[in-house]
């Protein structure tokens, strides 16, 4: 019954979303009336790309395949998926031949560790204190917060990241307000290089970790607010339950469903928006290479960088869908 | 005009809608420009602020205050073609999927879906890119109003649907008005509230994606908005220069309006609904 | 004659709310005197929005801002003396509810833990009030309890969701009787069931009222529950009590047009005449009509009506009356 109502339904929905975005993903290139192919290599060259006369070809060879002007439609649609789904995302066309899965494979790490880190703490740490200031929302320290968040809540990522940019580059010197590591560190697992590591993250985690926690505090005191209200937390209040289990088995325990289910709908968000503060932090992750991708002009590797995340939000989605049914008996046993 | 008094008196409202007017009042300043917003080097290059350049000037020698007013014209004006343009498709598909359900509504409720999981931005990048040369103002608001209806028709749908079950549909459907008079007439009144407080976060939405479109170089970078402002500040490396004035412009306007949009529609729905206060303002 | 268990004196409770700047006054409970006496079920009755509910939220001390006592007291007999709810900590009244007083919802979806397994709601309620010694006791204790009330103990293990509505119901009964209270508050506990289900719902608790020898206190719209269960019903109406007396004599010779309209509205077995019910909607408990609040759908109104709220008339020794008809000797009974 579970299988059937709840995760056939879920693993039809993330091959079909997948199937869709690759298949956008193919198209927008066709869309255009001008030839993407010439277009994408005047571009190159416009902006000063020096390719020897085989790489020449090779790109072409790759950019008629990737947009489909080979062949029939549908062969070279079937062949797209082939590629992908052998992991083959083409080659970078700027840094030729580099295949472009070997330049995300740099960048993930950064990425992911960025990402990960700071949205759990950030949906954590804004659930708990969004919890208690919903539960106390009378109190002036509840409201004091929610002053705050109603301020920082509206900004975008960037916007965010920019105002500390600021802040810290001129009236606080605390921390280093671009880069990864410190220049010609090499990458290892010795404490020099992640301490580094993690005092050049500081700032692009700190900008993420604020804004989030800001959305979700927001929401959590609003769920909380209404889940007080729900008759079965007035029932066990009048059956004399004590206030320590009203508050955390009643209340919390119930909404932190809602909050499991927006943190799987905003992950796409959270994703967009990490990418843009990598840049505005030169953090060298999946948003900085796709900076550079754009401003490069490799194509290949914008569309290799979107495939790639398609697959990966979606499938951190369908995790988080198919781990939400252990926090709700109603699905569970349905 | 009650409706209007009693939101004044939220005091979130109150600032949300004065700031706003400021903004338009700003942004109509540029009528009064000395400087032409396409030319560069009018004014000697970055200069601190002072009496003569207000907000100073930046490394196109262009005059930081009367670049922004057009900045501000031009951001609106994005923001108010994505949202109008998106509201069209949202109010259309939202109602139709709504009074028809079945299959139509299913489809819509897949796209929606699909559109919230799938990196939108990254779909978005990958099409400004192709076309990059022509995105100016009406082209970009074009663009974002096709990717940014998806949400907003989902709730405008189960709202019709909530109207679908009351007793006037059955009294109107049974005396035998049209389908389309109903919808027009009769749910629409209700509706337009809704419809508008979605406006005023798609808004925000759109200049969010203006911000970051620019900020990746994707937009015609001579064309002044809040975003491209950002994106010269960036490539000049303003704030490592120590050209403070320069960044801080565009970002105080862009959080006092990102501020003041949220602000108008937190307390409008509010308004509408104090118990679904629960709503997702999507800035990317 | 029993001893009153609990009382309310010239209770008010209003919700005061702010609407952008505007003060609203919702007047819920409205000068309202009860003398409820041990070992009895008293019926309240009175129509949806009439104040039935806050008038019970009141007399289990579970008020909570916008609604506050503005007028008048809720006292409790414990051991042998009158106790002031509003005198009692927060801590004392959470150790009365379930011992002293307890509380049987409506056995909607929503009542119980939608996250937790029964026999985990039943934990909470006996850590709650039972010291760590004695829970294994009470625990075992509450299983015989479910059964004697006719529940599966399987049922233990289910979620709330898994229960159909009158298992729902019995489970908060089971629950509202663990600990043998004094008084039961019940609060449309027949409401969300279906016709069958409500008799065995009413049964169970006219059983449990006869084996624990209490006080119930039910609040239902149902004037067919109320024949079938209360010994003495009061009838609400805007806020205030219009008339009480003795179940017989409720249904037998209502005094007051209000309470006529509602025993009218009752079928009756073998009458095929059409039922008539309360011409117009109740008032609006923000924005009271002036004197009795019943006038404006009256069908016996006379001047004085519109101007002052009529007190009450004694009837009888176990029936009295707030009605202006009676006062003056001319009964309003609906011919």
């Amino acid at each position: 019954m579970f299988v059937r109502r709840y995760l056939i339904p879920r693993f039809i929905q993330y091959i079909l979303v997948i199937f869709v975005g690759i298949t956008a993903v193919f198209f927008i290139p066709r869309l255009l009336p001008n030839d993407p192919v010439l277009r994408t290599i005047s571009e190159l060259r416009a902006r000063g790309a020096t390719l020897e006369p085989g790489a020449m070809d090779k790109i072409i060879a790759d950019l008629t395949q990737m947009y489909g002007l080979e062949g029939s439609m549908l062969d070279q649609y079937g062949a797209f998926w082939a590629r992908l789904l052998r992991g083959d995302l083409g080659v970078s066309f700027f840094q030729f031949p580099t295949p472009v899965s070997a330049l995300i494979g740099t960048a993930l790490p950064w990425t992911a560790g960025l990402l990960l880190t700071t949205t759990i703490l950030a949906w954590v740490i804004g659930n708990v204190l969004g919890a208690f200031a919903g539960y106390y929302s009378a109190s002036r320290w509840s409201q004091g917060i929610d002053a705050v968040a109603m301020v920082i809540r509206p900004m975008p990522y960037y916007i965010f990241a920019f105002a500390l940019l600021l802040l810290f580059a001129y009236a606080i010197r605390w921390f280093p307000v671009s880069g990864g590591a410190k220049l010609g560190m090499q990458p290892s697992y010795s404490w020099p290089f992640i301490q580094s590591v993690l005092w050049h993250s500081f700032l692009p985690a700190l900008s993420i970790v604020i804004l989030g926690m800001a959305v979700w505090f927001q929401t959590m005191k609003l769920v909380v607010q209404s889940v007080v209200g729900e008759s079965y937390v007035q029932y066990a209040r009048l059956g004399g339950v004590t206030e320590r289990k009203i508050v955390t088995r009643y209340v919390f325990r119930n909404a932190l469903l809602p909050q499991i289910t927006g943190l799987a709908l905003s992950l796409g968000l959270i994703f967009s928006g990490a990418l843009i503060t990598e840049i505005v932090f030169s953090y060298p992750g999946l948003g900085t290479l796709l900076y550079r991708a754009i401003i490069n002009g490799d194509y290949n590797l914008i569309m290799g960088i979107t495939v790639f995340s398609i697959f990966a939000i979606t499938t951190i989605v369908l995790i988080v869908d198919l781990l939400y049914p252990l926090f709700d008996p109603r699905i569970r046993y349905s | 005009m009650k409706v209007f008094r009693d939101l004044l008196r939220d005091y979130r409202f109150f600032f949300g809608f004065w700031i706003l007017v400021l903004m338009l009042v700003f942004a109509s300043l540029s009528l009064f420009s000395p400087y032409d917003p396409g030319l560069w080097g009018e004014v000697p290059r970055d200069m601190r602020p002072s009496a003569e350049y207000w907000l100073g000037t930046d490394s196109n020698g262009q005059d930081i205050f009367w670049i922004a007013t057009f900045a501000v014209r031009n951001s609106l004006t994005i923001a108010l073609i994505a949202g109008l343009v998106s509201r069209l498709i949202a109010v259309t598909v939202g109602m139709v999927a709504g009074y028809l359900g079945g299959k139509s509504d299913r489809a819509l409720m897949f796209v929606s879906d699909s559109l919230l999981v799938i990196p939108l931005f990254l779909m978005i990048v990958m099409l400004a890119m192709l076309i990059r040369d022509s995105m100016g103002v009406v082209s970009l608001g074009l663009l974002l109003a096709i990717f940014g209806w998806a949400w907003d028709a989902r709730l405008i749908r189960s709202q019709i649907l909530s109207l679908r079950e009351r007793e006037f549909t059955k009294t109107a459907v049974l005396s035998g008005t049209g389908t389309m008079r109903l919808v027009l007439n009769e749910y629409m009144p209700y509706s337009t509230p809704l419809i508008f407080s979605t406006l005023i976060n798609n808004m925000a939405w759109a200049i969010g994606l203006e911000i970051t479109l620019a900020i990746l170089g994707l937009l015609d970078t001579s064309v002044p908005t809040l975003g491209t402002m950002l994106y010269w500040a960036i490539s000049y490396q303003a704030v490592l220069l120590g050209r403070w004035w320069w960044v801080l412009t565009p970002i105080v306007l862009s959080i006092l309006l990102f501020v003041a949009l949220y602000w108008l529609s937190v307390s409008i729905s509010e308004y509408l609904d104090p118990r679904r206060r629960i709503q997702r303002v999507g800035v990317g | 004659m029993e001893e009153i268990i609990l009382k309310t004196e010239g209770l008010k409770a209003f919700y005061v709310l702010d609407v952008y700047g505007k003060q609203k006054t919702v007047k819920a409970v409205n000068d309202v005197d009860l003398a409820i006496r041990e070992n009895e079920i008293y019926g309240i009755a009175g129509e949806s929005g009439c104040g039935k509910t806050t008038l019970l939220k009141t007399l289990a001390a579970a008020m909570e801002p916008p609604l506050r006592i503005v007028d008048g007291r809720v006292c409790y007999h414990i051991a042998g003396a009158d106790v002031d709810v509003s005198t009692l900590s927060q801590e004392e009244i959470r150790r009365l509810r379930l011992e002293y007083i307890a509380y049987v919802p409506q056995g909607s979806m929503s009542v119980l833990n939608p996250v937790a397994r029964i026999k985990d709601t039943y934990r909470d309620f006996i850590e709650s009030h039972i010291s760590t010694q004695q829970r294994d006791e009470a625990f075992l204790l509450a299983k015989e309890h479910i059964v004697e009330l006719g529940l599966p103990p399987k049922i233990l293990d289910a979620y709330p969701h898994q229960l159909s509505g009158g298992m729902r119901q019995r489970v908060t009964i089971a629950l509202a009787t663990l600990l043998k209270p004094r008084i039961i508050i019940g609060d449309e506990p027949t409401t969300a069931l279906d016709v069958v289900v409500q008799r065995g719902v009413v049964q169970l608790l006219k059983d449990v009222q006869r084996k624990l020898q209490n006080t119930i206190i039910l609040v239902t719209h149902d004037m067919g529950v109320h024949a079938n269960i209360a010994d003495r019903i009061g009838i609400m109406y805007a806020g205030k009590i219009v008339e009480e007396g003795s179940t017989d004599k409720i249904f037998g010779d209502p005094e007051h047009p209000y309470t006529q309209y509602l025993i009218n509205s009752l079928p009756k077995f073998g009458d095929k005449t059409p039922r008539e019910s309360v011409p117009g909607s109740p008032p609006s408990l923000a924005n009271l009509p002036p004197g009795c609040p019943f006038h404006p759908r009256c069908p016996h109104v006379k001047e004085i009506c519109k101007q002052e709220m009529p007190g009450f008339t004694q009837v009888e020794s176990n029936h009295k009356v707030a009605c202006w008809l009676v006062g003056e000797g001319e009964h309003g009974k609906a011919a």
